[in-house]
Order: C-alpha cells, then sequence, then structure tokens
C-alpha cells in the first residue's frame, strides 16, 4: 500500500531558484539561506520518496485572470517548468505519478472536495523553487529523482482557502493515499511562505515571532494552526503571507503526532522570510 | 467597497474579487509579457500592444508612467504589474523599494536588518500617529 512517511514546509522565494540557476548560493547574502538545506538534502537521500504530492500555488503561469481555480490538481504526464518572463529555469521537466494521480482525484472529489483537472499544465518558481532547494542542483537533461503529483493552490485572489478547508482536505489527500494499493513511499510538501508582503507601502513585511509560533504548531498544535483567519495572515504575515494556507494540506495528511526532525528559518531571501521544517510520520 | 475587515491594514490592497474586476484588462495586459512575442511586440509598439486590453484611460496613463502603487490602485496585483517591472529589467526587491518610496539601498539594509517590523504597522490607526 502506499503511504505517508513525511510532510515538508518549504518556502519557495523565486530568487532562491535564480541563484541556483546562477552559481552565487556560496555568496555571503545566500549561504546562510543554503545551509539551512544541507541536512534536508542528506534527508533526502535517505529518506527517497516514490512520489511527492506537492502543493504549491501558481503565480498568474499557468492561469491568469481569467481562469482562478481554487484547488487544481495536475493529472498530466509531465509538466514542464515555465517561462515567467524572463526565460524558463533550467531545471528538468517534472513527471507525474499519473495513476495516484488520477486515484487522488477520483477519492477526494467523492469524499466532497470539488477539485479542477489539469491534463495540460506548465509549472513556476512555486513548484521547481522547492525541489531545488531540497534535492540540490540538477541538470536540465538531468531528471529529478521522484515523481511529483502537483496540487496548486489559489492564494493570489483572495480569498484563498480557509486553513481549515486546507487542512481537511489534506486529511481526504491521506485517506486517498491510504487506500492506494502500489507500494509506495509518499511525502506531502506544503510550499511558501513564510511572511512577507510584496506589494504597496508596507512591502518588506516580516514577523519572525508568529513564523516561529507557526512552525512551532505545525509540529506539535496542528488543530491551533487551522483556526488561523485569513485576517490574522494578512495583518500579521503580509499580504502574501497567506500562502501559509499551503502548509495546512501537508499538515492534515500526517498523523496527528509527528517528529520534528529539522527546522531552518532565515531571513531575508529577497523580500520573504524562508522558512522550512520536516515532519516525520509514525505509522 | 466599504465594511471589509481587512481594509484597516495599512499600505496593503488585498486582491479581492472587487479588484480582480476592476483591474482585469490591465492584469491580462501585464501577464501577457510572460510571453517572448509579446514582450518584442510591447518593445516595438508599447501604445499598440497596450491597446489590445481594453483598459481605462488611468490605467493606461499609470502603465505610461510606470506608477506602480497606482496600478495596484487600480485594480493591479502584484503578481502581475511585477511582469511588466520585469519587462523594464527591475528586479523584485527594487519593485518593492520603488512602492514604499525608499532607495535600493534603504531598503535592501532594512531587509538584511530583519524586514520592516510588525510593530506599528498593524493598523491604518498606528499610521495616522505618527
Amino acid at each position: 500500500m502506499a503511504r505517508i512517511t513525511a510532510g515538508i514546509g518549504c518556502s519557495h522565494v523565486p530568487a532562491i531558484g535564480v541563484a541556483m540557476d546562477t552559481g552565487i548560493t556560496e555568496q555571503p547574502y545566500w549561504q546562510p539561506v543554503f545551509k539551512g538545506f544541507d541536512f534536508s538534502r542528506q534527508w533526502m537521500k535517505d529518506n527517497k520518496p516514490d512520489v511527492v504530492f506537492l502543493v504549491y500555488n501558481d503565480h498568474c503561469t499557468a492561469f491568469d485572470a481569467s481562469c482562478i481555480p481554487t484547488f487544481a490538481l495536475g493529472c498530466a504526464e509531465t509538466f514542464a517548468p515555465a517561462d515567467e518572463g524572463w526565460g524558463a529555469r533550467p531545471v528538468p521537466i517534472v513527471r507525474n505519478h499519473q495513476k495516484l494521480a488520477s486515484h487522488i482525484a477520483q477519492s477526494v472529489i467523492l469524499d466532497e472536495f470539488d477539485l479542477t483537472i489539469m491534463n495540460e499544465m506548465e509549472v513556476d518558481h512555486g513548484l521547481t523553487v522547492p525541489l531545488s532547494a531540497m534535492f540540490g542542483e540538477i541538470p536540465q537533461d538531468g531528471e529529478w529523482p521522484c515523481l511529483v503529483v502537483p496540487l496548486a493552490v489559489n492564494v493570489v485572489q483572495y480569498p484563498a482557502p480557509t486553513a481549515n478547508r486546507c487542512f481537511q482536505l489534506g486529511r481526504a489527500i491521506r485517506r486517498a493515499i491510504d487506500s492506494f494499493p502500489e507500494d509506495l513511499n509518499v511525502q506531502i510538501w506544503g510550499t511558501g511562505g513564510m511572511s512577507h508582503q510584496l506589494q504597496a507601502e508596507r512591502a518588506g513585511l516580516i514577523n519572525a515571532e508568529w513564523d516561529t509560533t507557526f512552525l512551532d504548531m505545525m509540529a506539535g498544535d496542528p488543530d491551533a494552526a487551522r483556526q488561523i483567519s485569513h485576517l490574522e495572515f494578512l495583518r500579521e504575515t503580509g499580504s502574501e503571507g497567506i500562502e501559509m494556507v499551503m502548509w495546512l494540506v501537508m499538515r492534515g495528511a500526517l498523523d496527528e503526532k509527528v517528529t520534528e526532525v529539522h527546522r531552518h528559518y532565515h531571513v531575508p531571501a529577497s523580500n520573504t522570510a524562508v522558512g522550512h521544517i520536516i515532519l516525520e510520520n509514525h505509522d | 467597497m466599504s465594511g471589509k475587515d481587512y481594509d484597516d491594514i495599512p499600505g496593503t490592497f488585498v486582491f479581492d474579487a472587487d479588484r480582480s474586476r476592476q483591474g482585469y484588462h490591465l492584469n491580462q495586459f501585464c501577464i501577457s509579457l510572460r510571453k517572448a512575442e509579446n514582450r518584442d511586440a510591447m518593445k516595438a509598439d508599447p501604445e499598440a500592444h497596450m491597446a489590445r486590453f481594453p483598459m481605462s484611460e488611468e490605467q493606461c496613463q499609470a502603465v505610461r508612467d510606470r506608477d506602480w502603487n497606482r496600478l495596484l490602485e487600480l485594480g493591479g496585483n502584484i503578481y502581475y504589474t511585477s511582469k511588466l517591472a520585469a519587462f523594464d529589467g527591475i528586479t523584485f526587491q527594487d519593485l518593492a523599494a520603488m512602492m514604499t518610496g525608499v532607495s535600493r539601498e534603504e531598503y535592501r539594509d532594512m531587509m538584511l536588518h530583519g524586514g520592516r517590523p510588525i510593530a506599528g504597522n498593524r493598523s491604518k490607526s498606528e499610521w495616522e500617529e505618527n
């Protein structure tokens, strides 16, 4: 049977991808950002997943303003890294586990979560930057070490789905994966965040104390995290901090009690607080 | 557009359905610049490329002026307007500096020292006191 062995939270700041793609990760500005992923890259080798279920948001790349699905599940065979306005990232094409993706779509829709199904989709930095951060540099003609089932969540147009809705969807994804007959090691990743505001006069907002409390909740008190209101996200973590609802999908798919094996937090990467956590399931 | 609980957050445009409706053509113009062929068209003849999108005259003027906060006020969303900035060769961090009215160096320095603090930046009343 397929099983979810771990959950990972990880920021997806585009500048992290640019730093890796241009080979400047050892510069003093970037060194502390990447140092926090040294443990993670070894841990990924020791705990290599067959499939990552990757929760991320599209930044007007696959979906412009003409179509804004709240939850869109990638069911295509492959997903090409997109040109976001300055050329596509030089990273490998992303390959799906299509049978698992189809199974999840069928299971969670019957579980009353009305997903959009994407049979063609390009993916942007929201998806590829966490892969790069966790796996390290992989040449464009190489292969990612695992298959990826993408779930795109709308966090661009307000309102994003609530933290609790995301958590409940995570539970439904857990039920779906638990009922898939193939023997697979699956990880679920929630990406985005942490506190950041990219727009208008309040741009640059960072709330490290709030972020730390949120990381604590991810590890030990998910019931508190899923009650965080949209107003609190917007006010306390900046208008783009609301991306953190995507971490709740990840957390909802894990056991109630998990083991935190790694945490990393650093300010800044460009305009953003970088947060990262690895949580292991017990079952 | 009154009575929204997030209207009290200072220096912030929450991109909700009302703003999305107002900014639709502006945002579609901006996102067109994701594609190389449209960037070429915009370089060759900005007015002709803009005219392909039925933006209001105010929106067109804000595009011409590269008035980044005005674009947000007129329904633009930062993920869209940042494509116009990228077209001009402006990085996201430098765009943020422009929107906050400080120099690139000042903004970068603020971020290196932990970013804009939350204290004093939660509600409009805190900004009005200063």
